[in-house]
């Protein structure tokens, strides 16, 4: 339906044409009603999506069962393979586009998208290609038997993926599902659905066979609720809160079991040794763990535990980084910081740090909005607040406020100094939450035993937030169920089938 | 005052067998807030009071294997914690016969069974998950310009919930991953069948396991099951069980602390017999595949598909040989099929059997309470049945038998996925591109060609669609009790 193609313009002129349909059986149709969504750099509607609402929902995982069982469920892994790297290519071949209107949509700057987003989309979908053919079973030894296993596809899998890093969570969903011959419903979310539905139009001139990959977007509690609790999808994997991780959980085990995984929030704790070869270095990564896409990253450092020695140094310096980096106009060159994605997030945000503040923290640097358009807001450190009690008790009063235990998702961060080593590897762990951390020393000794220490699922030891398609990630505690990445990644779209024939025992 | 719950009680064959009754929690046994009869079902009367866990007693536990864990088990080598479940494999092998009398005096299995299969498999099991302890082998995975690695951590406190028909299986299939990649568990055995779980904790402490590691306490599965997959100090909960409260547990879960939940439900397993199979050999495992334990078994095998060329032999084939079952007092050494586990089982089995009698089925043989005294039911086989019947949708856990007939296999695939289970399945055919076919096919965790509830501790067993999440036994079984933690040390500054 060409009503549903709509050009979009850039700040910087760069025009993208898109089809806003909802993208089900290699088709894009019209959904139950549209939704705006809104460039957070300017508060203003960059176009109107089709939207999903169960019906369509339906729809998408018909057209899933149906191309699973018409042939994607027992088609040639190397046809598989072939069709992703494909896709990689054409991936490559848009990348302008693509990062065009992700930084529009999302508001992360020009310079960061291409920077790393559509290289990490190929990277993932190359990844998994290489895996579709090396999806082994076991042969194992039983008296009378030959016993074997099968690890076959789930079947219709859904993704429900979440704003900050959206077309990234595209891939990690889409990659590990198709690979293993699995057909996928994703659910993009509402606040950015526009690079994902580009991508849905490569997967048809890629030659994906219809129904194989379905892209729709719609809200949460209507379209992902429905996706969460279709009786005819096997699996849900989700990005996005705890609140809503925990929803999904519930919903599968009310229906029909579906297999879920779970990446959910962190508030992850980086410990910064007096040891480190150099404090430019770590103040660099730790700059980059927090304030990098506006502090929206599950896995960012937001709490920052310097040891005593070169407290003073760090802290200078971070400040000095931090009021370096320009806050602004996701396409000006010069940005660093773009806005928070939308008028809910940074109220939530601006919130967080009124409570920081009324609880006693000391905003050190930042904690105001950026201009009057858009989402956008300072860089903010908050310091901790010690007190020593008249009989001379060290009292962390820090450690329980709510900036420090509660997920903000923005630009603001803790940093708090510390003495005694075992001391601050309890206070690091003493968290709901276990996505990751970071350990900050040239003391290999130290890097290992506190690297074992933590409570996380990623550990960084002298560097933040690197990741590649082939490591695992994923949360411990309450960070999530499950690991995405790696050949970890498979089992998550697997399910085991153990075969045992009989060739030498009689009743 | 420290309480003593050691009893002992005497067999109708005279055996004395000595358990102890308490809750077995950091190597004491304890008090419990209550306590529960525990019934013979030869005989419905009560064989002795066992104490019983509600939210205090299980706090307790968990904070005991928490504190073991934290302080102690996370600090074992994996040498050491092979040692012990090596140990305490080698005491259950010496106490084989007197475990196995409780086991059938608790579950009223046929002691030739509880000997010769349901107790060796606990030891078997726990070597085999020791074997492992020290190959919990992480990757080094090659990225740029890092030294990036995964380890394979324990998750800390685990809970096991475990149900009453393979009661000591069910304990060791759960203890040996768990232990073996170094948590702590608290495993809460069926209030329908306690003791020879508590036979084997004075084991537990005899092996050495330091306090904590291991706790049993039994329990109601509203109250004390309830509190342990509500836990916020519990990292992982294995569930063994029904369907329905599989999803209770799954949601406790979600409703907490997201703690990691595996499943094990039940089954409606379809066993599909093609009219090129060896009859006597697919009525003999057929039968062990739908009458084994009396019927309580998730993988058994209750609907029969019956090629129609041999349907008919079959049939008669099979009513002569179920007709020989021994039913009776499983202390006797041949007797094949023992009582239902209780009052309300039974009462359940028999109105599946009206049902099915209702619903229009025939029933072909059996239907009927054997004798009257204790839970004991005729072999039955109902024949004339329609997929929409309860007798084929519902699993019925008794010893109740669907058999029908199938036309081709395109015909009974379709029959045989007509279900919202997944457990297990099985094909009787000996063309070996027909077995490899139709179980690739069939949407089943477990596939067995020519064979029927044929499981092995080293081969993974586990449903598709609603018959659970995840697998035991075997290499997959390890996965449960891990947590991966990526290390990623820059080393190019």
């Amino acid at each position: 339906m060409s009503s549903l193609i709509t050009e979009i313009t850039a700040p910087d002129g760069y025009k993208v044409t898109l089809n806003t349909g909802l993208f089900i059986n290699n088709e894009f149709v019209p959904g139950a009603h549209t939704i705006d969504t809104i460039n957070p750099a300017t508060g203003k509607v960059i176009a109107a999506v089709q939207a999903a609402e169960k019906e369509q929902v339906d729809l998408a995982v018909d057209a899933a069962y149906k191309a699973f069982y018409g042939g994607w469920k027992t088609s040639k892994p190397l046809e598989r393979a072939r069709l992703m790297r494909k896709l990689a290519d054409l991936v490559k071949r848009d990348s302008e586009d693509l990062v065009h209107l992700e930084s529009l949509d999302n508001g992360k700057p020009l310079s960061a998208s291409r920077m790393m987003d559509t290289d990490s989309v190929i990277e993932q979908l190359q990844y998994y290609a290489g895996f579709c053919d090396k999806l082994h079973g076991k042969v194992i030894e039983t008296e009378g038997k030959l016993s074997y296993t099968i690890h076959e596809p789930v079947g219709v899998c859904g993704g429900i993926i979440p704003w900050n890093v959206p077309m990234i969570m595209l891939a990690w969903k889409i990659a590990p599902a198709v690979c293993t011959g699995n057909t996928i419903v994703v659910k993009t979310s509402e606040l950015t659905p526009l690079s994902a539905l580009k991508i849905a139009a490569l997967i048809k001139e890629a030659g994906f066979p219809p129904g194989v990959v379905n892209i729709i977007t719609g809200y949460g509690p209507t379209a992902g609720e429905a996706l969460s609790r279709h009786m005819k999808v096997s699996k849900i994997a989700f990005t996005g809160s705890l609140a809503t991780g925990r929803a999904i959980m519930k919903a599968a085990a009310e229906t029909n079991l579906k297999k879920i995984t779970l990446e959910l929030g962190g508030k992850s704790p980086s410990i910064i040794f007096d040891d480190v070869e150099s404090v430019d270095e770590v103040v660099f990564w730790t700059h980059t763990g927090v304030f990098f896409n506006s502090g929206q990253s599950c896995c960012a450092g937001t709490r920052l535990y310097v040891q005593e020695g070169i407290y003073d140094e760090f802290i200078e310096k971070f400040k000095a980084l931090t009021l370096s980096k320009k806050v602004g106009d996701p396409f000006a060159a010069e940005t660093f910081q773009g806005p928070q994605i939308s008028e809910g997030q940074f109220n939530r945000v601006m919130n967080y740090i009124d409570i920081g503040r009324k609880e006693g923290a000391t905003c050190y640097l930042g904690g105001n909005r950026v201009g009057d358009e858009g989402y956008f807001i300072e860089p903010t450190i908050f310091t901790a607040l010690t007190e020593y009690c008249i009989c001379f008790f060290y009292l962390d009063v820090t450690e329980n406020m709510t900036i420090m235990k509660e997920e903000i998702f923005g630009p603001v961060v803790i940093i708090s100094k510390f003495k005694d080593i075992d001391d601050v590897i309890a206070k690091g762990n003493d968290t709901t939450y276990g996505l990751a951390a970071g350990v900050f020393t040239s003391n290999i000794t130290r890097a290992v035993k506190v690297s074992n220490a933590l409570e996380a699922g990623t550990i960084w030891v002298n560097t933040y937030y690197s990741n590649s398609p082939a490591e695992p990630f994923g949360g411990y505690k309450q960070s999530g169920i499950g690991r995405e990445c790696g050949e970890y990644a498979l089992s998550n779209y697997t399910q085991v089938k153990a075969v045992k024939i009989n060739v030498g025992k009689s009743i | 005052m420290t309480v003593n719950f050691a009893t002992e009680f005497t067999t109708s064959k005279g055996d004395k067998l000595s358990f102890n009754t308490g809750l077995f929690i950091n190597n004491e046994f304890v008090e419990g807030a209550g306590t529960i009869d525990v019934i013979n079902p030869t005989n419905g009367e009560k064989i002795c009071a066992v104490q019983a866990a509600e939210e205090a007693q299980v706090n307790a536990a968990v904070d005991a294997a928490d504190k073991a864990y934290r302080e102690v088990w996370s600090k074992t080598s994996a040498r050491e914690r092979a040692r012990l479940m090596h140990k305490l494999a080698d005491l259950i092998d010496a106490n084989v016969d007197e475990i196995a009398k409780i086991e059938t005096l608790d579950n009223g299995k046929g002691i030739a069974f509880s000997k010769g299969y349901d107790i060796p498999e606990v030891s078997k099991t726990l070597r085999y998950f020791a074997g492992f302890a020290d190959k919990l082998h992480g990757k080094v995975i090659e990225t740029e310009g890092k030294l990036s690695y995964t380890r394979h951590e324990p998750i800390g406190v685990c809970g096991a919930i475990i149900p009453w028909n393979f009661p000591l299986m069910m304990a060791g299939w759960k203890l040996g991953p768990a232990l073996c990649t170094g948590n702590v568990v608290v495993l809460k055995t069926s209030e329908l069948t306690p003791l020879s779980a508590l036979k084997l904790a004075e084991l537990v402490k005899e092996a050495g396991f330091p306090p904590g590691v291991v706790n049993i306490i039994t329990g109601y599965g509203h109250i004390a099951g309830e509190k342990l997959a509500r836990h916020p100090k519990v990292g992982k909960v294995a569930f063994t069980g029904s369907t329905a409260v599989g999803r209770l547990v799954m949601k406790a879960a979600a409703e907490t602390n997201l703690k990691k939940v595996t499943l094990e439900l039940g089954g409606k397993s379809p066993n599909i017999i093609f009219d090129d199979a060896d009859i006597d050999q697919a009525v003999a495992w057929a039968h062990k595949g739908v009458f084994f334990n009396h019927g309580q078994c998730c993988c058994a095998g209750t609907r029969i598909f019956v090629q129609e060329g041999i349907y008919d032999k079959f049939l008669e084939r099979f009513k002569e040989y179920t007709s020989k079952t021994k039913v009776g007092d499983p202390f006797e050494q041949e007797t094949f099929q023992g009582p239902q586990i209780s009052q309300v089982q039974f009462d359940r089995i028999m109105g599946y059997i009206q049902a099915g009698k209702d619903e229009g089925a025939t029933c072909f043989m059996g239907g009927n309470r054997l004798g009257n005294s204790g839970y004991f039911i005729e072999p039955t086989v109902f024949t004339d049945v329609k997929g929409s019947m309860k007798i084929m949708q519902e699993e019925i856990f008794g010893p109740v038998v669907a058999v029908s007939k199938f036309k081709d296999e395109a015909d009974v695939i379709e029959k045989a996925h007509d279900t919202t289970y997944g457990l297990a399945a099985a094909v009787f055919t000996q063309n070996i591109t027909r077995a490899v076919t139709v179980a690739n096919k069939l949407e089943a965790g477990t596939v067995w060609v020519n064979c029927y509830n044929e499981l092995d501790y080293n081969t993974p067993f586990g449903g598709f669609k609603q018959s659970g999440i995840g697998r035991e036994n075997g290499e997959y079984a390890l996965d449960n009790y891990l947590q991966i933690k990526a290390v990623k040390i820059n080393v190019e500054l």
